[in-house]
């Protein structure tokens, strides 16, 4: 059993080595943190949430509760606590009681492993004295050698949650909710495991924080594999269910999908769950794409800053989250299916030949072949769209009337 | 410690098991299941097989179950149909299987208790030895991480992984045919 715990602890030097009491106390006391920092930062998501989208459409948003309306996320709390908590009597209550916990406990848990910050450490020679080199050393609660496995593991476990609440519901709008969300959800968890497999081929471990120590000694894997970048970004918002992938919940059509039954704190924690989902999704490009705690050498200033570089990117990724949701339209669910299974899968597996041909015979320029031929392609096609629309005399899109000149006239006329 | 929290998740998985075969609603009897793959998954972390564990998770409880539940969602089975359709000798067949799986089970333990592991010196052992000198050279306590499995799949039993790909590939291809009436 010691073996088992130190095998997990390896990797954070706060308490040392030794499992011991205190040892054990510390990890406890770090899940804690760690817990309630996610669940703060989702509590405020809900509130940027609000806030960028009022900025991007003209508007004030939430920000009357406190400064800038930064306690708002307290104010709903309380409204949920108070509100009454309904459960239909058409429904599966052990199912439905279960089914917001589990969509929230896998997102929670994907956290454990994921590097949150990191120190330098001096590699010492064969004389004892140090090389003048440093090798990275990840701090994240269980460093696990097959990180990366892990995290699509349990990611893959999220889609119970949803899938059940539609079910126990027992609600037409509720289970085409659940459905279409298992569907979608298993057709994108293949496009992102696959996105990482060239990932996990360059750096040659599943170790998350073997992936940011190679980032760190060369370059971030956003430049090396731009295609998996994108697929895994895309194939995060499809699997956290959002605009513009958000069929599960589409208001227009099934009211609010898988959880239209569902009141009070039990909607409250699917509502949290969606947040969750993000943050971890942003976390994880951060950690596979973008360099994880590193940023040029910044980080060798203490793990605060580590952590403080962490934030940054993380929000930045979260920033998008809200950014694509409130700037695209919905997908229709076949043009969804199609993106994943037409466009996605076979990229992502061409992507991985491509990738492995290039580090079995060592030639680089291999890996720019993709991203090359697909930004041409991509080029070519708006070249033709651009071309047969000027051939159909398709009108080209005006800006809106401006409603200052409306008050005036249209006043007069009624 | 390890050998109390074995018995522990043993006792989940088999009475997750249980429960998962005796449950009228099917959609009860998935959940059950999958609570019997993670009582498996956490035994096999406690024999520190951390790839196995994962990898039962991602496959088991994280697509196939997930696929079934799918499909028991999307035909909404009732309890009475499937009492009017299943097979009616179903219960021998059950017992029939159970015996089969408990002598095959019976043999295996049996003849990897006999088995001291690859012995240094037989030419399979060297021919390994030559072809992966580091995933062989510790000898015959083989670690369950990524590296160690996949050298053992890739060189050794790669001809059994094989067969098993074209099985598989086969059963899709008889799927499509299956399902698909006309396949212009």
């Amino acid at each position: 059993m010691g073996d088992l715990l130190t095998t997990l602890g390896s990797g954070l030097p706060l308490v040392g080595a030794e499992v011991t009491f205190w040892w054990v106390m510390g990890r406890i006391g770090l899940v804690l943190l760690l817990v309630h920092v996610l669940l703060i930062v989702g509590a405020l998501m809900v509130w940027a949430e609000r806030r960028v989208s009022a900025w991007m459409q003209d508007r004030l948003g939430p920000n009357r509760v406190g400064p800038e309306g930064l306690l708002q996320p307290l104010a709903d709390l309380g409204k949920f606590m108070f509100k009454e908590d309904v459960v239909p009597k058409h429904t599966s209550k052990w199912m439905y009681m279960l089914a917001p916990a589990i969509s929230l406990v896998p997102a929670m848990v994907t956290f454990a492993v994921i590097p949150f910050t990191g120190s330098y450490e001096p590699i010492y020679g064969a004389d004892g004295q140090p090389t003048g080199e440093y090798i990275t050393q990840s701090w994240q609660i269980a460093d696990l050698n097959i990180g990366v496995l892990y995290i699509l593991a349990i990611a893959s476990l999220g889609v119970y949650g949803v899938t059940l609440g539609g079910w126990a519901s027992n609600s037409k709008y509720s289970l085409l909710g659940g459905v279409r969300a298992s569907a979608q959800m298993i057709s994108y968890e293949l496009s992102l495991g696959l996105a990482v497999v060239p990932v996990v081929l360059m750096v040659s471990s599943l170790r998350l924080g073997d992936i940011i120590a190679y980032q760190a000694d060369t370059v971030w894997l956003l430049f090396t594999q731009p295609v998996a970048f994108f697929i895994f970004l895309v194939a995060s918002y499809a699997e956290t269910n959002r605009l513009p992938f958000d069929m599960p919940e589409s208001e227009t059509e099934l009211v609010a999908g898988y959880h239209t039954e569902y009141s009070s704190m039990k909607f409250a924690l699917f509502f949290l769950a969606e947040y969750t989902h993000m943050i971890v999704g942003a976390a994880l490009v951060v950690t596979l794409f973008c360099g994880g705690w590193t940023f040029f050498g910044l980080e060798q200033l203490g793990w605060i800053m580590g952590v403080l570089i962490f934030a940054a990117k993380t929000t930045f990724f979260l920033f998008a989250f809200i950014w694509v949701r409130w700037t695209l339209p919905r997908f229709r669910y076949d043009q969804l299916m199609a993106l994943g299974w037409a466009w996605f899968l076979p990229i992502a597996l061409l992507n991985i030949v491509l990738t492995g041909g290039a580090l079995a015979f060592d030639q680089d320029w291999v890996l720019y072949i993709l991203p090359v031929a697909l930004i041409a392609a991509a080029v070519i096609a708006a070249w033709f769209k651009y071309r047969r629309d000027l051939d159909n005399d398709v009108p080209k899109l005006e800006r809106a009337p401006q409603l200052v000149g409306v008050a005036g006239s249209g006043g007069e006329e009624r | 410690m390890t050998t109390a929290l074995f018995y522990v998740f043993g006792a989940t998985a088999l009475a997750a098991a249980l429960l998962a075969v005796t449950r009228k609603n099917a959609v009860a009897s998935a959940i059950w299941l999958i609570v019997m793959f993670f009582g498996l998954a956490a035994n096999y972390v406690l024999m520190e097989a951390w790839f196995v564990a994962v990898v039962q998770v991602l496959v088991y409880a994280g697509a196939i179950m997930v696929l079934f539940l799918f499909v028991i969602m999307l035909l909404d089975l009732r309890t009475e149909v499937l009492e009017s359709t299943a097979a009616p000798r179903l219960p021998a067949v059950g017992v029939i299987a159970a015996l089969l799986f408990l002598v095959g089970g019976g043999i295996a333990v049996h003849s990897a208790s006999l088995d001291p592991g690859p012995d240094p010196q037989t030419g399979e052992a060297r021919q390994a030895a030559a072809l992966f000198p580091d995933e062989v050279a510790t000898g015959p306590e083989i670690e369950g991480t990524a590296e160690n499995i996949g050298g053992e799949i890739f060189g050794k039993w790669i001809l059994a992984f094989e067969v098993t790909s074209v099985l598989l590939l086969g059963a899709i291809l008889g799927a499509v045919i299956l399902t698909k009436r006309r396949l212009t």
